[in-house]
């Protein structure tokens, strides 16, 4: 880890929601969505989280900008104008001030604009809150925002219901433009989107990335996207990281039995490739009642029945960057996404 | 979705130039939208335009009225309505409507009155003119309504709809009670409004403890039946209030109990918009509370509460129909529809001046067109469900 370059750095993060039943709402159980999850991001880079639904990406991604209050952990964020600061201790205004620099892309592009605004409302009232621009320059600014995201600055006095899926998701992505955010958390970006459109969109965030050295971490569950945008994986199992790496390594080397059957679920457009599909027997473990030892172990079928049922792995460097949680990591000979990098797999 | 999907996506595409009516929707803000589509429903137009009249009424009864409401004549109780006329007993046109006067006589076997048409003589209808004073809104005086008989003298009577067990004109006093009866409708609802916003609000947007205790006195509220409440509270009102107390108290008490509905809607509209994500993102790019509240949340479902409210008038006016009718809302010489109802309430009345059940009538329609104007707005309030 190298201090000066990492732009985010996650300790231990936990989440847990209580499960409240009976008449008076006690607390009968903790759903752990977020369980102790550690992992950093250097400036510039794209950070992929990775998983199955319900897995706690959303939740991470959530907990990181205090939408949703962590239970415990730290959340070291390198803010341009306050330095190195924990957002999970930081009072109320001096959150204000660190949000300037993170923003959000939502996934639902319908769901994430207020029907009610025009779109200079929309992408303005970012920058009226912080007064960055007002009035004449208020519209010069979303007008020169519309245009870095693809839209004609003539579509400022529409309302969002004049645009398609792929146009209000560039009208979110111009809204988190606006502050000049440091970092921005992509919530599934391209999930409800049509595949052509998919492309679109990702080519757009890696332009501005590269116009305006953009660090993101993006959650994603299709692992194409990821290859195709992220330097970085981290890969999650209900609310633990299991796996993280660099793109290269995790798709030619993996080292989580997880990510193999991840990896082996990939589509590959090339019919000469024969991928065998690893199926996962039974269903993703529920974050409320997570099984003993190491929570993959029901599914698992390299698992040897008793470590992995009784002990608990802990994510460890078993190859420079390439952190895993497997008791058996180095044993196993995991097969990656075939086409990948063929040469390098000897 | 999938129509979305077929629109041209690249921005270059986009670039096609829209056709002028396709840029008025996009730039369309959502009252307009509603507006557009509010006007399809006919039903509702219909009876937005009815109820506005109806407000119309109420606002200046003393100059649509024709006679003083309260003005009694002991010569004609029970008289039935004499109708408008266009053409006379001899079977001649005339071009100005006109009516006949009545004689009246008691049946002294049965103690009835029975009336004869009077043919006679014919009493033209004019507009303006003049008769009993009263103020016109309240502060200015004037004798002139809108149409009657020029008669100075007041000898002779025009029951259009017939008279009641005072010799006291029907119509007259229907017009009178428009306005508490459609005022009562809406003053109630407001102050449930106030309540149901109040307490739906916090409800809905903190969530927790106070959640749990405001909807637990709703559900207390509501499992108290209703009639057996007003009942008691409208035998705490004193007895000693002028009709204009009692009519704010009733008022109170029926939206004492009609506030829980709207909070609840108001707490369920709070609950999912907490959760919508342009919530969040007004949120995380330092949107203030009362931001969140007034510019994100409110004007989604303001809407929605107009059409509730719409909804919910018809309620309080049958509300005070009934107190009225078991003799426990408004009483005499206040005018309302229940009030007048209640007169009806008897064997004789029944047979022998049905037209007394008139102003259920008066109830029926602005009830249904309150329906209709609410279900209309429900419709338009969200301007993209089909």
């Amino acid at each position: 880890m190298n201090a000066p370059e990492t732009l985010l750095e996650v300790n231990n993060l936990k989440k847990h929601f209580p499960i409240k039943g009976g008449f008076f709402s006690k607390v009968v159980g903790q759903v752990k969505a977020v369980d102790d999850v550690s992992f950093h991001i250097h400036k510039g880079e794209t950070m992929g989280l990775v998983g199955e639904s319900g897995c706690g990406k959303t939740t991470t991604g959530r907990t990181i900008l205090r939408a949703l209050e962590p239970t415990s952990g730290e959340v070291w964020f390198a803010d341009e104008t306050m330095g190195r600061v924990n957002l999970a201790q930081l009072d109320r205004d001096k959150l204000k001030v660190a949000r300037r620099n993170i923003q959000m892309i939502f996934q639902d592009p319908y769901s994430s604009l207020n029907p009610r605004m025009n779109l200079l409302q929309l992408i303005g009232e970012p920058l009226y809150i912080h007064n960055i621009a007002r009035g004449e320059a208020l519209k010069n600014r979303v007008a020169e925002l519309l245009q870095v995201v693809g839209l004609r600055p003539e579509y400022m006095n529409r309302y969002p219901h004049a645009f398609s899926g792929g146009q209000r998701q560039r009208i979110g992505i111009a809204r988190a433009l606006g502050l000049n955010p440091q970092l921005i958390i992509c919530d599934e970006p391209v999930s409800a989107l049509d595949v052509s459109i998919q492309a679109q969109i990702i080519n757009l965030l890696k332009d501005l990335q590269a116009q305006f050295g953009l660090t993101y971490l993006f959650i994603a569950h299709d692992l194409s996207v990821v290859e195709y945008t992220c330097d970085r994986i981290a890969v999650m199992y209900v609310g633990k990281m299991v796996e993280t790496a660099t793109t290269k390594e995790l798709f030619s080397r993996p080292l989580h039995p997880y990510t193999e059957a991840l990896l082996a679920a990939v589509p590959r457009p090339d019919p000469r490739t024969r991928t065998e599909p690893i199926v996962l027997s039974g269903d993703v473990a529920s974050p409320a009642n997570p099984p003993t030892g190491c929570y993959f172990h029901p599914r698992c079928r390299y698992s040897d029945g008793k470590r992995c049922v009784h002990e608990t792995p802990v994510l460890r460097e078993v190859r420079p960057g390439h952190r895993v949680s497997c008791h058996y990591a180095e044993e196993l000979d995991l097969k990656g996404a075939v086409p990948a990098n063929v040469q390098e797999k000897a | 979705m999938t129509s979305q999907v077929q629109n041209p996506e690249l921005p270059d595409e986009t670039d096609a130039i829209p056709t002028a009516s396709e840029e008025r929707i996009y730039v369309a803000s959502q009252l307009q939208l509603m507006w557009w589509k509010f006007r399809k429903h006919r039903m509702a137009v219909i009876s937005a335009i009815l109820i506005l009249l109806m407000y119309v009424v109420a606002i200046i009864p003393g100059f649509l009225a024709p006679f003083d409401p309260n003005a009694h004549n002991s010569g004609f109780i029970f008289a039935p309505p004499q109708p408008i006329r266009f053409v006379d007993a001899e079977g001649n046109f005339h071009l100005r409507p006109f009516i006949y006067g009545l004689t009246g006589e008691r049946d002294m076997d049965t103690l009835a009155m029975i009336y004869e048409t009077d043919t006679s003589q014919m009493y033209p209808l004019h507009f303006f003119v003049r008769g009993a004073s009263y103020k016109l809104l309240g502060f200015i005086e004037t004798d002139i309504h809108l149409f009657g008989i020029d008669d100075p003298e007041g000898d002779v009577t025009m029951y259009l709809l017939g008279s009641d067990r005072n010799g006291r004109d029907l119509l007259s006093r229907m017009i009178y009670g428009t306005q508490i009866s459609m005022s009562i409708g809406l003053v109630g609802v407001l102050l449930s409004l106030v309540l149901g916003i109040f307490f739906g609000g916090i409800s809905g947007y903190y969530g927790g403890a106070v959640d749990n205790i405001i909807q637990r006195l709703i559900e207390f509220l509501r499992s108290i039946p209703s009639i057996p409440l007003w009942l008691t509270l409208s035998a705490a009102l004193p007895s000693d209030w002028t009709g204009l107390q009692i009519y704010l108290g009733i008022t109170i008490i029926l939206s004492f109990v009609g506030w829980t509905g709207l909070a609840r809607v108001v707490r369920g509209r709070f609950l999912s918009l907490r959760e919508e994500d342009f919530v969040l993102a007004a949120q995380l790019y330092g949107a203030s509370e009362r931001r969140l509240i007034f510019r994100h949340m409110v004007p989604l479902f303001l809407s929605h509460i107009i059409a509730s409210l719409t909804l919910a008038i018809p309620n309080m006016i049958l509300s005070e129909t009934a107190l009225s009718f078991l003799g426990l809302g408004l009483r005499p010489p206040t005018i309302s529809w229940g009030v007048l109802l209640k007169e009806a309430q008897n064997v004789q009345s029944l047979a022998l001046a049905p037209w007394l059940f008139l102003p259920g009538i008066a109830v029926v329609v602005a009830v249904l067109a309150f329906n209709f104007l609410g279900d209309g707005l429900r419709d338009a309030a969200d301007p993209y469900a089909r």
